[in-house]
């Protein structure tokens, strides 16, 4: 029984947790490169496992039921969920998954209320560190489920807004729920202050969500993501547990400086994407895209097919809309296709193009696009005078030239693609709206450009008929 | 205790983020999944109040399962879609019309 003592003190614990957060590091340095990714994220894995079970090993387990049915039906649903969910749906599988986190670590904010008499048996830091984890936890949970409604098509994708009464709410309720921490701390311990504090800062996650529209939700899910870590962090030194400390810190610090790199490579600041995004200034310029006056050229399959068969160089700019289509798998066939022709194809890869950084990347892999094939911003902006055909597949915001020349555009600044330097330039689109931002693209009325308009995957296996015709 | 846990906090922040302002583009998508999977540490912070045991109660119990649910999804959820999107990157094995160490 010598041994089971042992495992039980806390301090061989707490060497368990060091070898835990030790993997999480490690794996996570794995992940810097393509090669050693999925080990990095099995040995994070195996971290996780190892901290679990740490956890467990104490004198007197209380509870084990109902750690042990917690952790079955957390499986049941979760495993399914992951194992199913379509490469296109991953940005609001990955929301669905930070706010549930973010929900776990407000609940056990609550349950420590409850236990130690509204704090009054604990330090006062556990009390300041258990209401920001309430706050923060509780933001993040209601956040998340609204990026996921939004990207999963539940609720309008278009920013939602309740005009200049915005801000003086969400200040609002801010402030109510720092107040009732306040008065949490100080040491009131009725019920009510923490239930209200969790209420306020559920709503302000559901305004602060609500109004930010398509182009910047990966911006929000990645800050929400660092929300939830710092929450977990403040968790654990509320908790005493260092694996708590180290893991969630991580991830707060990894996701600050992810949200920070994904708002610059958009020109934007994340105060002005939480400040209501595009939608807030595009809307007297929602207009029918076309409506300066331009006319917009419509092309068949077998013209861009010919167009394509001929051209020495063409470079392909994916966007949502492709994800939306499930289209990489014909956008490969069609570039093998190509390829065998002579035709030098490249992707352009635009920082933002998709919901995430790196969706496309992700699709394009997917159908076993070449890694050395896929370029990004800088790479091939200087290619495009030299490429005869770009195909842009369901991009449109990414390729804006007003972003260059229109000061007064909502995305002036942001770096573009300048696909529009290309000799001729092609744009499968579904019809005439406008992009996800809400604006006007010049580049469908450039005399340089013809619209081959229907679904994406369609449209490329169609041309790609054409091009096995040729 | 207290002095001792905000000493790791800063040097885990510092850690975070000297790991991953290393990662390229390209994984930044799994990179965000991966260490949201990561901060699903948060189920300890459940198991651990239902170990010990000092939150009794119907209320606290249903509480904590649902935290302890939520993590446990969050976990396991996480590394499995991490693990699916970056199998996406892993080395193919070479197409048969690609002999062996040919530039493709």
């Amino acid at each position: 029984m010598v041994l089971a003592s042992v495992v039980t003190e806390p301090e061989f614990r707490n060497v368990l947790y060091i070898l835990s957060f030790g993997l999480f590091i490690y794996g996570l340095s794995g992940l810097t490169g393509p090669k050693t990714a999925v080990r990095g994220n099995r040995i994070a894995a195996v971290g996780m496992a190892l901290a679990v079970v740490a956890t467990l090993l104490v004198d007197d387990l209380n509870n084990a039921l109902i750690v042990l049915l917690g952790v079955i039906i957390g499986t049941v649903v979760g495993v399914p969920a992951a194992r199913q969910v379509k490469m296109t749906q991953m940005p609001q599988m990955v929301a669905l998954f930070n706010g549930v986190g973010g929900g776990a670590v407000a609940l056990i904010a609550w349950v420590e209320f409850r236990s130690s008499d509204g704090f009054a048996d604990v330090p006062t830091y556990v009390a300041i560190f258990s209401v920001f984890a309430a706050i923060v936890g509780s933001v993040s949970f209601w956040g998340s489920n609204i990026a996921f409604a939004k990207l999963q098509g539940l609720i309008d994708g278009k920013p939602v807004t309740i005009g200049a009464l915005q801000t003086p709410l969400n200040a609002l309720l801010a402030l109510v729920a720092i107040g009732c921490g306040v008065a949490v701390i100080a040491g009131q311990n009725d019920e009510y202050l923490i239930i209200t504090l969790l209420l306020a800062a559920a709503a302000l996650g559901n305004l602060l969500v609500l109004p930010i529209g398509g182009a910047d939700m990966p911006v929000v899910i990645s800050l929400l993501n660092a929300f939830t870590g710092l929450s977990a962090a403040a968790t654990g030194v509320a908790l005493d547990n260092t694996a708590l400390i180290v893991a969630g810190m991580i991830v707060g610090a990894s996701g600050t400086l992810l949200t920070q790199q994904m708002a610059t490579a958009m020109n934007r600041t994340i105060t002005s994407v939480i400040a209501g995004g595009f939608g807030g200034t595009v809307e007297a310029a929602a207009g029918a895209v076309g409506a300066g006056g331009g006319t917009v050229r419509s092309t068949s399959a077998s013209d861009v097919a010919i167009q394509m068969a001929y051209a020495r160089q063409v470079v392909v700019v994916p966007g949502y809309g492709m994800a939306v289509s499930q289209a990489q798998h014909a956008v490969r066939e069609m570039a093998k296709l190509l390829e065998e022709k002579g035709v030098a194809v490249k992707y352009a890869i635009h920082p933002v193009a998709g919901r995430m950084p790196g969706h496309m990347n992700v699709l394009l892999a997917e159908a076993d696009v070449p890694y050395e094939q896929l370029k990004e911003m800088d790479d091939i902006n200087g290619e495009f005078p030299r490429t005869d055909v770009s195909i842009v597949i369901g991009a449109n915001d990414v390729t804006n030239p007003d972003a260059r020349t229109k000061p007064d555009s909502p995305i002036y600044g942001m770096p573009i693609l300048n696909v529009d330097e290309s000799q001729s330039v092609i744009v499968l689109k579904r019809s005439m709206s406008s992009g996800y931002a809400g604006i006007d693209n010049p580049l469908f009325v450039n005399p340089k450009t013809s619209m081959l308009f229907g679904d994406a995957k369609k449209s490329i296996a169609e041309v790609t008929e054409e091009l096995k015709a040729l | 205790m207290l002095i001792t846990n905000l000493s790791i906090l800063v040097l885990a922040g510092f850690v975070g983020y000297a790991v991953i302002s290393k990662v390229p583009n390209t994984l930044h998508t799994p990179l965000m999944s991966g260490t949201n999977a990561i901060h699903g540490i948060v189920i300890l912070g459940g198991i651990i109040l239902l170990v010990e045991g000092e939150a009794q109660g119907f209320l606290n119990d249903a509480l904590l399962l649902i935290a302890v649910v939520f993590g446990t999804i969050n976990v396991v959820g996480g590394f499995l879609v991490t693990d699916r999107m970056l199998d996406m990157f892993k080395e193919k094995p070479a197409p048969a019309a690609l002999p062996e160490g040919e530039e493709s």
